[in-house]
């Protein structure tokens, strides 16, 4: 992979002076206007704002799931904006773990197989990959429903698969995007519970989401507002 | 590990089209009625080509064979008792023997239909007056004792060669050679058997039957004469007929045709009337692959049509199929999937639904030439390749039409494949 020494400053994820600007016909619509954050490694961050206020942008392109219009994100020592999109999707395979509001598990693969995605992708032996799924599917008391498919699980289940697929590939940095959002408000503690604990035992955690008492389990809060960083709140 | 890669990606790829089942056989329909039409068109052609090589080596090919034919006026206009002159003549033997240099040899041959008889047994023998080089010119393997010479020839010796199927049914379980058997008031010594190939191809029928008798012409004209009499209801015909048959060999396969319509103008100018036949083996060939011809561009327009209305069925259901599973695609981007693995996943399992196609196809296409043969009657051959070629052809159509929907699955935007409903 390709590294640049712009990053040698930046140990996990920085956003400097980033815009993205959408183009609808002949209209451009800006979306983030020059926003520039550190994210430090093992940090806890709650992305909240009106919709609109490009939450979701920002955290697509911390996903390396878009590039930014201009201004940099290094991630890791990389420069994120000037990487081919194979390069991308290695990044995301190989640093990354999504967490979506409405779950995203493929519905004709079993929870054992939702799994196993990152690890299909690493080239994992499919062994391995599946010795590894069961380890993470015990881990968040799955175990007895490995080879059921996520129509027939619960949200709370569901998300909890998402979660162990995000980790498969054990990456740094999680990402989510309304993590309880689509779950009952006791499901939604269980789940911040486990994100707690992720980000406990040393995983950057990124999340989007508008609910103050889903941010509070965050160590900081992002304001955001017209595509800019209103202000950041450091502590619980 | 990449072979249990590819493996994975086919179980994925049969696991989604199982989930349809209906629709992917649907799908598959064309490339099955291709495949079958492919097979059941190599098939034909092969059974034809391997007829008219079959056939030919029977009759020689390097044979040109002249027959007298009645002419049809002639029949026409038959009296009672009128005698009917025509067909080939001893001296039409020595013109094309002299006119055509690359006639090599050229054998007459006389045939008269008479009973042979040795002791109880009869059978209604065709006898044939030739000379040796008969026996060259018509291989056929020696079963027993020895061929005509040309020392028969030339002392008129009362000697036989029968047909392995004559020999059992005139000799049956006695001694064979030297038995005395009577033929048409004539005693002759049988000397040799050979074996007989009786059969048609086209319109040409072969030198030989199963009944024949081979004796010397000499001989055959001093017994039998060139007047035949035939007792049909109520009328009696006679004919004068020399030569029934002369076969003349050409130096090589190139000049057959050429030499055939030369002898054929040379008779012509001699004899005024159509009361022959020339007839050439190597035709067989030109008519067999005439029929392969036809039967390629019958099968091979539905082949092709099939397989093109096929490829466009696969290519429409799996950009259906795409469209459906944009979320998934999304969902497999965000995780890392790289472009080319999307692609790879799409076209994997459009191959193994046109392959799956192929192989059904490869079925019915083995029980076409089956049911061709069991009631048209047509030979056919089924040839391992053309299995094989039908394997590939499925496969090619499941990459080719699969090509645009994976790499439209591909190119997908991941954050709008993950939004998608």
């Amino acid at each position: 992979m390709k590294t640049t020494a712009a990053g040698a400053t930046c140990a996990e994820a920085c956003l400097r002076e980033v815009c993205k600007v959408y183009r609808m016909g002949d209209q451009e619509v800006p979306a983030l206007r020059g926003v520039s954050v550190e994210f430090d490694p093992g940090s806890f961050w709650a992305v909240m704002g009106p919709s609109g206020s490009g939450k979701s942008t920002l955290l697509n392109i911390l996903g390396c799931l878009d590039r930014p219009t201009s201004g940099r994100y290094l991630l890791q020592g990389d420069d994120v904006g000037a990487l081919d999109d194979d390069t991308l999707s290695e990044l995301r395979l190989r640093r990354l773990g999504f967490v979506f509001q409405s779950f995203n598990l493929i519905p004709q693969l079993t929870v054992e197989e939702n799994i196993q995605l990152p690890l299909y992708y690493l080239g994992w032996e499919p062994e391995k990959s599946i010795e590894r799924a069961r380890e993470l599917a015990a881990k968040f008391d799955l175990a007895d429903r490995v080879g059921h498919r996520p129509t027939e699980l619960s949200g709370g289940q569901q998300q909890r698969v998402a979660i162990a697929r995000a980790l498969a590939n054990d990456p740094s940095i999680i990402l989510a995007d309304e993590p309880t959002g689509n779950v009952d408000s006791r499901m939604g503690g269980e789940i911040m519970q486990i994100i707690s604990e992720l980000n406990r035992s040393g995983k950057t955690i990124i999340m989007v989401t508008h609910e103050p008492h889903i941010a509070a389990f965050a160590r900081q809060r992002l304001y955001m507002k017209d595509g800019a960083v209103e202000h950041i709140e450091e502590g619980r | 590990m990449r072979r249990s890669r590819l493996m994975l990606n086919v179980r994925l790829g049969i696991k989604n089209l199982r989930l349809h089942k209906l629709r992917s056989f649907l799908t598959m329909l064309g490339v099955v009625f291709g495949v079958s039409s492919v097979i059941a068109m190599l098939a034909v052609g092969e059974g034809a080509s391997k007829e008219a090589l079959e056939q030919i080596r029977k009759l020689g090919s390097n044979n040109i064979i002249v027959r007298s034919v009645k002419p049809v006026k002639e029949q026409i206009r038959e009296v009672r008792t009128r005698m009917s002159i025509y067909g080939l003549l001893y001296e039409d033997m020595e013109r094309i023997a002299g006119s055509f240099s690359a006639v090599r040899r050229i054998v007459p041959a006389k045939l008269v239909r008479q009973e042979g008889r040795l002791g109880a047994r009869t059978l209604e023998l065709r006898v044939v007056g030739t000379t040796p080089e008969w026996f060259d010119l018509v291989r056929r393997p020696l079963v027993a004792g020895r061929v005509m010479t040309s020392t028969d020839n030339g002392q008129r010796r009362g000697v036989v060669v029968l047909t392995e199927h004559g020999a059992r049914r005139l000799l049956a379980t006695e001694g064979t050679i030297g038995q005395p058997v009577r033929i048409g008031g004539g005693i002759f010594e049988v000397i040799g058997i050979v074996q007989s190939e009786s059969g048609f191809g086209g319109d040409i029928q072969t030198p030989d039957q199963d009944v024949d008798a081979y004796i010397p012409l000499e001989v055959a004209r001093e017994r039998f004469g060139d007047i035949f009499t035939q007792r049909t209801a109520g009328a009696r015909i006679r004919e004068r007929v020399e030569l029934h048959q002369l076969i003349a060999e050409v130096a090589t396969l190139e000049e057959v045709e050429a030499t055939a319509a030369g002898i054929e103008s040379l008779l012509m100018r001699f004899h005024g009337k159509q009361d022959y036949r020339v007839s050439v083996p190597l035709a067989l060939l030109r008519q067999a692959e005439a029929t392969k011809r036809t039967f390629n561009i019958v099968l091979g327009s539905i082949a092709a049509i099939s397989l093109l209305v096929g490829g466009i069925g696969i290519m429409n259901i799996m950009l259906a199929s795409v469209t459906e599973r944009t979320r998934e695609i999304g969902i497999r981007r965000a995780v890392g999937a790289k472009k080319k693995q999307i692609v790879g996943q799409f076209l994997i399992e459009t191959v193994v639904l046109s392959t799956t196609g192929g192989l059904i196809g490869i079925g019915i296409g083995l029980l076409v030439p089956w049911l061709i043969t069991s009631f048209a009657g047509m030979p056919t051959v089924v040839k391992p390749g053309s299995l094989v070629l039908s394997l590939g052809i499925s496969m090619t159509v499941g990459i080719l039409f699969g090509i645009y929907p994976a790499f439209r699955a591909a190119d997908l935007d991941p954050i709008e494949a993950l939004r998608h409903e």
